[in-house]
C-alpha cells in the first residue's frame, strides 16, 4: 500500500485516486468486514438491551471463539497453505471448527454471566459498578489468554483460497466474501426471527421492556439473562470463523479488543437494542472504515475512522439511525 | 441555590441526625477516623509532619525490605509510584468524585507527554521552550483535548462516556503512530528537564535521578491535592457529588450537571496531561509504545483499589499498583491478569476500594462537622452537650 503520509511530514493527507479506483473492490471488502462486525454487535445489542450494561468482555468472548476456531483447523489439520480436499469435506471441516468456535465463546459468555454479572446483581450493585467488573473481567480473560499463548499471534490458517465467483462494475466478488456476507445475514435473520417468534424471544423482550413487571408475569428473569448471553456468545462465535477466515493472523491475545469497539459502535449506529439495527449498523461501519482506511492510506485509520463515525453518532443521532430499543420490537 | 443547612426546621434537624449517623457508622477504620478528628489541630500537625517527611524522604532512607532493590532502583521507582499517585488523583476527579467511568485516562497522559516532547525534545521542529514551563501548557492542552472529547460524550448516559474514552485512549496512541510529525515508534529523544545544578557534567533531573523527580512530584501531588480541596469544598465540589449519588436529582435540584461534568472531566484531564509531561522529562525519550490501554486500566485500578472518591485512599492505591509489580518482580508478569481479577473481586466484595470515601457528603469543615454532631446529640439525649461545639 502507498503511504502517501511518510514523505509530505505533515499531518493528514488524503488519497482520491486510489480510492476512485478500487471503489467497488473496497465496497465490497468492507461489506464483508461489516458482517463481522455485525455479528459481534448482536451481542453487545442483546446484553444492551436486556441489561442495560455495555458488555466490555464480549471482545474476549469473540476472541476465545477465535482461539478455539484455530485449534480445532490445525487438529484437522490446516495449516498455512490451503489443503487439498473435496469440497464436502471441506465444508464438514469449517462446520466442525465453527460448532467448536461457538461453544468456546458460549462457555466464556456463560461463565462471565455467572461469575462476574450475578454476584453483582444480586447485591444490587451500581451501574459504574457494573461497567469496571466489565473492564476488569476483560483484562483477566485477555491477560489469561495471554500467559497460556504468549504475545504473538497464532500461526495463520488458510482455510481456502477464495475463488472468483463473479464480476460486477468490473470487480469480481469472490467466494469467501459471498460465504461470509450471506451466512452473517442468515445468522441474523435467524436471530431476529428467534427473538420475535419464539417464546424465550418474548422473554427477552419482556425483560428488556420491563424486568419487574417481566418477572410478575411469571418470567424466570435468571433464565433469560443467562439465555442472552449464550446467544450472544454463539454469534461471536459464529463471527470469529469468519474473522480467522478473513484475517488469518488477527488472532492474537488483544486481538478482539479493537474489533469490540468498533462492533460497539456498529450496534450504537444502528441503534443499541436493535437486533436489525446491528446488520445495518455492522455493514456501514464496515464501508465507512474501509473507505477512511484506503483514502487515508494506512490500514490503522480504519479504527480512528470508526471512534470518529461512534463520537458522530453520539452528537447527533444517539438513538442510532433505527431507534434503540429491544422492548420495542414487535412479533 | 445554597446546601448550607438551616438549623431551625424540623425536617432539616431530620435531616443532620441521619447525616450525623452516617458519619459515625462504624467502618474498619472508623474508631481511628473519630479519635483523629476529635485530636486539636496542633496535635494533627505534629503527627503529619514527621509522617510528611519520612514520605519526602523516602528515596533517601530506602527501607530494608520495602526497598525494590537489587530489582528495580529504589528511587525511580518512587517516582512510579508517585507518578502514579497523582495520575490516581486526577482519575478520582472523574470516576470518584463526579462517578464518571473514564477508560481512557492514558489518552490525556499521552497527549501530556507528547506536549512535553513536541516543545522541548530536539527532534521535534517545534519552538523549543524550557521544560517546566510545558507543564502548565500540558495541562491547558489536555484541557481542551478533555472538554473537545466531554462534550458530545457528557450529556449522554454514562456507559456511552466509559466505551468512547476508551476509544478515545486507544485513538490517541493509534494517531501517535500513524500521524508523522508524532514520530510513532522512533519518538522524540532528549526531553527537558527541570534546571538545575550539574554534577560532573551529569544534570541534577537526569533520567537515572529518581530522587529530585520524586520530589518535585511529591510537591506537585500536595500542591494538587490542597488545590482539589478547595474544589471540592466549593459549590464544583458539592455538584460533583450530587451528580455522582443521582444525577437525574440533581439536575430537578437545579444543579447544571453537564457543566459540572465539564468540570470534572476538564479538572481530571489537567492532571492527566500533568502527569505525562512530568513522565515524559523523567523517563526523557517518548514514543507510541507506552500509552495503551491497559494502562489506563492500572489507572482505573489503583482508583477502584484505594478507594474512589477518598484523595488519600486513592494516592495509596496508586503507589501499590506501582509499588506491587516493581517490588515483587515474579508476580509481575502477571500484573494485568491479577489487577483485571482484582477489580471484579473489588466490585463483588468491597466496592468502596481499601479506603472509602467518608460518608460526611455535605458537611465538609470541621466546624460545620461538628455541628452536625452536636445537634444529633443533643436531638437523641434532648439535652444540648457543650463538648461538640468546641
Amino acid at each position: 500500500m502507498i503511504h502517501p503520509l511518510i514523505d509530505s511530514g505533515g499531518w493528514i493527507s488524503f488519497d482520491w485516486s486510489s480510492l476512485g479506483q478500487n471503489f467497488w473492490s473496497i465496497t465490497f471488502d468492507g461489506l464483508t468486514f461489516g458482517a463481522i462486525y455485525a455479528l459481534v454487535a448482536l451481542g453487545y445489542t442483546l446484553v444492551y438491551g436486556v441489561l442495560n450494561l455495555i458488555n466490555f468482555a464480549h471482545s474476549e468472548v469473540f476472541i476465545s471463539g477465535a482461539y478455539a476456531c484455530v485449534f480445532t483447523l490445525s487438529a484437522l489439520g490446516f495449516g498455512p497453505s490451503p489443503l487439498e480436499m473435496p469440497v464436502i469435506e471441506l465444508i464438514g471441516c469449517l462446520v466442525a471448527s465453527c460448532i467448536a468456535a461457538m461453544a468456546a465463546s458460549a462457555v466464556v459468555a456463560f461463565l462471565l454471566e455467572r461469575l462476574a454479572y450475578k454476584p453483582l446483581r444480586s447485591r444490587n450493585a451500581s451501574r459504574l459498578a457494573f461497567l469496571i467488573t466489565a473492564i476488569g473481567a476483560s483484562f483477566a480473560i485477555q491477560y489469561l489468554i495471554y500467559l497460556w499463548r504468549g504475545a504473538t499471534a497464532e500461526d495463520s490458517i488458510t482455510m481456502f483460497i477464495p475463488q472468483p465467483v463473479f464480476t460486477v462494475f468490473g470487480t469480481t466478488v469472490d467466494s469467501q466474501q459471498i460465504l461470509i456476507v450471506v451466512a452473517a445475514i442468515v445468522m441474523m435473520v435467524c436471530t431476529d426471527q428467534f427473538v420475535r417468534r419464539t417464546r424465550l424471544g418474548r422473554g427477552i423482550r419482556a425483560v428488556a421492556q420491563d424486568p419487574d413487571t417481566a418477572t410478575l408475569m411469571g418470567v424466570d428473569r435468571e433464565r433469560i439473562i443467562v439465555t442472552t448471553f449464550v446467544i450472544g456468545g454463539i454469534l461471536a462465535g459464529a463471527a470469529s470463523l469468519f474473522y480467522v477466515m478473513k484475517v488469518p493472523s488477527g488472532v492474537i491475545y488483544n486481538g478482539g479488543f479493537i474489533l469490540g469497539i468498533k462492533a460497539f459502535t456498529a450496534a450504537v449506529l444502528g441503534g443499541i437494542g436493535n437486533i436489525r439495527g446491528a446488520l445495518v449498523g455492522g455493514l456501514l461501519l464496515g464501508l465507512i472504515g474501509n473507505y477512511g482506511q484506503v483514502l487515508l492510506g494506512n490500514s490503522q485509520w480504519t479504527d480512528v475512522v470508526s471512534f470518529v463515525v461512534l463520537v458522530l453518532i453520539l452528537m447527533v443521532r444517539p438513538t442510532g439511525l433505527l431507534g434503540s430499543d429491544l422492548g420495542k420490537v414487535r412479533a | 441555590m445554597s446546601t448550607e443547612p438551616v438549623l431551625g426546621s424540623e425536617g432539616t434537624q431530620k435531616h443532620l441526625d441521619e447525616l450525623a449517623q452516617q458519619t459515625n457508622k462504624p467502618g474498619r477504620f472508623s474508631g481511628l477516623n473519630s479519635w483523629w478528628e476529635q485530636q486539636p489541630r496542633a496535635k494533627q500537625w505534629a503527627i503529619l509532619l514527621p509522617i510528611a517527611l519520612l514520605v519526602f524522604f523516602l528515596p533517601v532512607i530506602n527501607p530494608p525490605i520495602i526497598t525494590t532493590e537489587p530489582g528495580n532502583d529504589w528511587p525511580l521507582a518512587c517516582f512510579d509510584m508517585a507518578r502514579f499517585a497523582l495520575v490516581a488523583l486526577g482519575l478520582n476527579v472523574v470516576v470518584g468524585q463526579a462517578g464518571l467511568l473514564d477508560l481512557g485516562y492514558v489518552g490525556f497522559f499521552a497527549v501530556g507527554s507528547y506536549v512535553a516532547a513536541l516543545w522541548t525534545s530536539p527532534d521535534s521542529s517545534y519552538v523549543h521552550i524550557p521544560y517546566l514551563w510545558t507543564l502548565p501548557l500540558a495541562m491547558l492542552v489536555t484541557v481542551a483535548f478533555g472538554i473537545c472529547l466531554g462534550i458530545p460524550t457528557l450529556r449522554l448516559r454514562g456507559d456511552y462516556l466509559a466505551i468512547v474514552t476508551l476509544g478515545f485512549g486507544e485513538i490517541i496512541r493509534l494517531l501517535a503512530t500513524i500521524i508523522p510529525v508524532m514520530r510513532g515508534q522512533q519518538g522524540f529523544k532528549e526531553v527537558g528537564h527541570p534546571p538545575g545544578p550539574s554534577d560532573h557534567g551529569v544534570p541534577l533531573f537526569a533520567n537515572n535521578h529518581g530522587t529530585p523527580w520524586y520530589m518535585l512530584t511529591v510537591v506537585i501531588i500536595v500542591i494538587v491535592m490542597i488545590l482539589l480541596g478547595n474544589i471540592e469544598r466549593s459549590r464544583v465540589g458539592r455538584a460533583w457529588i450530587a451528580i455522582r449519588e443521582d444525577e437525574d436529582a440533581a439536575e430537578i435540584m437545579g444543579v447544571p450537571t453537564f457543566k459540572f461534568k465539564i468540570w470534572a472531566f476538564g479538572t481530571g484531564a489537567a492532571i492527566g496531561g500533568l502527569s505525562g509531561a512530568l513522565f515524559a522529562g523523567q523517563v526523557g525519550f517518548v514514543n507510541n509504545q507506552k500509552f495503551d490501554v491497559v494502562t489506563s486500566v492500572l489507572f482505573l485500578c489503583a482508583v477502584i483499589l484505594g478507594g474512589s472518591g477518598n484523595k488519600l485512599g486513592v494516592i495509596i492505591g496508586g503507589a501499590l499498583v506501582s509499588y506491587i509489580p516493581l517490588r515483587f518482580t515474579s508476580i509481575a508478569e502477571y500484573k494485568y491478569l491479577i489487577f483485571g481479577v482484582a477489580l471484579v473481586l473489588l466490585m463483588i466484595f468491597r466496592s468502596q476500594g481499601l479506603i472509602g470515601a467518608r460518608a460526611h457528603l455535605l458537611a465538609y469543615a470541621r466546624q460545620a462537622r461538628a455541628r452536625t454532631k452536636e445537634i444529633a446529640s443533643r436531638r437523641r439525649t434532648a439535652e444540648p452537650t457543650k463538648e461538640a461545639a468546641s
